[in-house]
């Protein structure tokens, strides 16, 4: 907590301080490798996840990264093939360690997918569920509170306060991404890995969803797998380059979008492949 | 936008059309759908043949030919000597077909020495006289002395006779009813005393040797029985076992092997079913035969394999978008199952659970086999007591020669088949009703 406050601080004093702040390593990835069975799709990956940053992984398709982001909260796990090795560190703390639960991991490390898979049920219970199963509220007025406010970080709150009751599945693609990131975000995640979350959006939606990625980087630290340069242009301060199931290459976004010291990742960015 | 259209008509021209097989193609869809046109017409046309068939044959056993006769409960008759207070028994001994024939001699107005007339007579109104008659003075024994309105069963000869279903062309001796018996029943008819009521006796009577007194009754509970046996220990059982092989076990030879198997078992010819349930239930465990408590069980087994079959396709058909947004958010595997993919698999669960009750309500052979196709004429009390099955009962009706039983089992089938098709609509409404696109 104390990191915290002393980060959002030196946020605030400009981005020139924010030398030291890039040093705080929240997650780290040590020559980690995936198997589906027989098969490797990751190889010898080395990638820290900066405190209150976002961290963009980019790459062709198949290239690995999102085997990579799921490594993070250990949803390979649910993939009877799938074999992890190497280390993942939360905090320091080896997430694959034995004494480490699967479902307190992911009270920790949050997911947002791809497509937007709000459950078939109410706004408010969509937003509730995750406190409810970890017991974060014991009243009804802590829940509302709590869905009220992670609703107002995923600035939807203003669309849907009026409709808590009905489905989340009625709402329009876009919402219901915010909704999920709302979902999220309710279980007070120490991180939140977006698997190309505005793949399935429009571009008005797109631009309401990256902007709410900035903000919440305030309090949260961010993976975002994306397929679009722009977008991990526009939301990142770091950029990792996947191809083939290797991490070619990995720094500040400006300096990968201008400066890339590998021939791949120029080339992928200047759309030559991918 | 309207110089594109032009470019195309120009390159069109200038372009000899290639010949793509076009019109083949259209001939063999054309073929095709007449094939499919034949076949749909030749199904509905069996299944109209079946219908019209069962139906024409078997309306009219909801329908009962009785006389309206004033009974007088003659203590003579009854109890001659006077000794109903000190012996009870009397009242359950007494002649009462005595009284019915009495009061049928009085309407017709025969005379009551003309012997070859009584014995005809006899023969007029049903042996379930003495059963009506009876339960009316065992109800209430001060109708002794006094005179009451009883719709009184015909025999089942003249109740077909009536309903016109006996050729009265052929020659007396060679047919059920005599030309006398004819002759008083136009006469019955003509004063309106003899006519069709709705056969209440077709739900309510066990079995019985004579057509006019047995009904369903024993099979409609027989079988009302079961179906809750096979509900309380299929649906649990099949459902737990579909979400352990769906959700939890790891997929490796050994569940392959147990899925394999119980696609075969679904594919098992019933009477093997009734076979185990004959040697296991009946020989090795000692359970009482013709029971229906051993029905169900024998039929909970043919119908596990159904429900896990449809449960597990239900649960499959759960987006694993679902999954992962439960287990992103740190749900248990137990919180996914239980809290968001069996609540969206429960319409297809409910609609397999009800399409195997269906088929196990209408199964007959395993029934055979287990002792449930027995004369029972009362009513089972609890599952363990002998009992039929609706499919058993038209079984042995089936067996009969008599025109009134055939109309009986071309009833019971009707029946069977309203409650297989309430069962299949009720099956298809939750599916048209929560049924989920994703």
């Amino acid at each position: 907590m104390n990191i915290m406050t002393e980060q959002s601080l030196e946020n605030a004093v400009g981005d020139k301080m924010n030398a030291k702040s890039n040093e705080v390593i929240k997650m780290r990835g040590d020559k980690v490798g995936v198997f589906y069975g027989e098969k490797q799709a990751l190889f010898d990956v080395n990638l820290d996840v900066r405190l209150n940053q976002v961290t963009a992984l980019i790459g062709p398709s198949g290239c690995g990264k999102s085997t990579f982001l799921r490594c993070l909260n250990r949803m390979n796990d649910t993939i009877d093939s799938a074999r992890v090795t190497g280390k993942i560190t939360l905090d320091e703390e080896d997430i694959y360690d034995k004494n480490i639960d699967v479902v307190e991991l992911r009270a920790r490390v949050g997911m947002v997918f791809q497509k937007p898979n709000p459950f078939p049920k109410s706004i408010y219970e969509n937003v509730a569920y995750g406190p409810r199963i970890h017991g974060l509220a014991k009243r009804k007025a802590d829940m509302d509170q709590i869905v009220e406010s992670s609703l107002k970080k995923a600035a939807i709150w203003n669309e849907v306060k009026d409709r808590l009751q009905e489905p989340g599945t009625g709402l329009s693609g876009g919402q219901q991404q915010r909704l999920c990131i709302a979902r999220a975000i309710a279980v007070s995640p120490e991180v939140i890995l977006m698997d190309e979350p505005c793949s399935a959006l429009d571009p008005i939606a797109t631009a309401r969803v990256e902007e709410l990625i900035d903000e919440l980087r305030q309090n949260y630290t961010i993976v975002i797998v994306t397929h679009s340069m722009q977008q991990a242009a526009r939301v990142s301060q770091r950029t990792a380059m996947f191809h083939l199931g290797y991490l070619v290459e990995e720094g500040a976004t400006d300096k990968m979008f201008t400066t890339p010291d590998d021939k791949r990742t120029q080339d992928y960015i200047t759309g030559r492949f991918g | 936008m309207t110089d594109i259209p032009m470019d195309t008509m120009v390159r069109a021209a200038a372009h000899p059309r290639r010949d793509i097989g076009l019109k083949a193609r259209y001939a063999a869809e054309r073929r095709f759908r007449i094939y499919g046109a034949v076949a749909i017409s030749v199904g509905l046309a069996f299944l109209a043949i079946m219908l019209i068939t069962i139906v024409s044959k078997g309306y009219t056993a909801f329908w009962q030919t009785t006389v309206s006769l004033p009974i007088s409960f003659d203590e003579k008759v009854i109890d001659p000597s006077n000794k109903r207070a000190a012996d009870p028994s009397v009242l359950i001994k007494a002649n009462y077909p005595k009284l019915a024939e009495n009061a049928l001699v009085a309407k017709l107005g025969i005379n009551p020495d003309d012997k070859p007339a009584i014995r005809q007579l006899k023969g007029f109104l049903s042996e379930g006289a003495r059963v009506q008659l009876r339960d009316i003075v065992a109800a209430d024994p001060s109708v002794i002395g006094t005179t009451r309105d009883v719709n009184i069963l015909t025999a089942a000869n003249l109740d077909s006779a009536f309903k016109g279903q006996i050729d009265l062309s052929v020659e007396e001796a060679r047919r059920k009813v005599s030309d006398q018996q004819i002759a008083w029943m136009n006469k019955l008819k003509a004063d309106g005393v003899m006519a069709e009521h709705f056969n209440t006796g077709l739900f309510s009577y066990g079995a019985s040797s004579r057509p006019e007194t047995s009904g369903m009754g024993v099979a409609i509970i027989g079988s009302f029985y079961m179906m809750v046996i096979v509900l309380l220990l299929a649906l649990p059982i099949g459902v737990a076992a579909s979400i352990y092989l769906e959700e939890f076990a790891k997929k490796n030879r050994l569940t392959d092997l147990i899925e394999v198997n119980i696609n075969n078992l679904a594919a098992v010819p019933s009477i093997v079913f009734g076979l185990l349930g004959l040697s296991v239930f009946i020989n090795f465990l000692g359970m009482p035969r013709s029971a229906a408590f051993v029905g169900g069980l024998v039929l909970t087994l043919m119908t596990l394999p159904t429900i896990i079959i449809a449960t597990r396709a239900a649960l499959a058909a759960v987006p694993p978008s679902i999954r992962s947004a439960a287990l992103g958010l740190g749900a248990s595997k137990m919180q996914m199952v239980f809290q968001h993919i069996l609540p969206l698999a429960a319409p297809g669960i409910l609609t397999g659970t009800i399409i195997g009750l269906a088929r196990a309500l209408g199964e007959t052979a395993p029934l055979l086999l287990i002792g449930m196709v027995a004369f029972v004429a009362d009513y089972p009390k609890t599952p363990f007591d002998p009992a039929t099955a609706l499919p058993v009962q038209i079984y042995m009706w089936a067996n009969e020669a008599e025109r009134a039983f055939v109309e009986r089992m071309s009833g019971a089938i009707i029946i069977l088949l309203v409650f297989l098709m309430a069962m299949n609509i009720t099956a298809i409404v939750l599916r048209r009703r929560f049924e989920r696109r994703w």
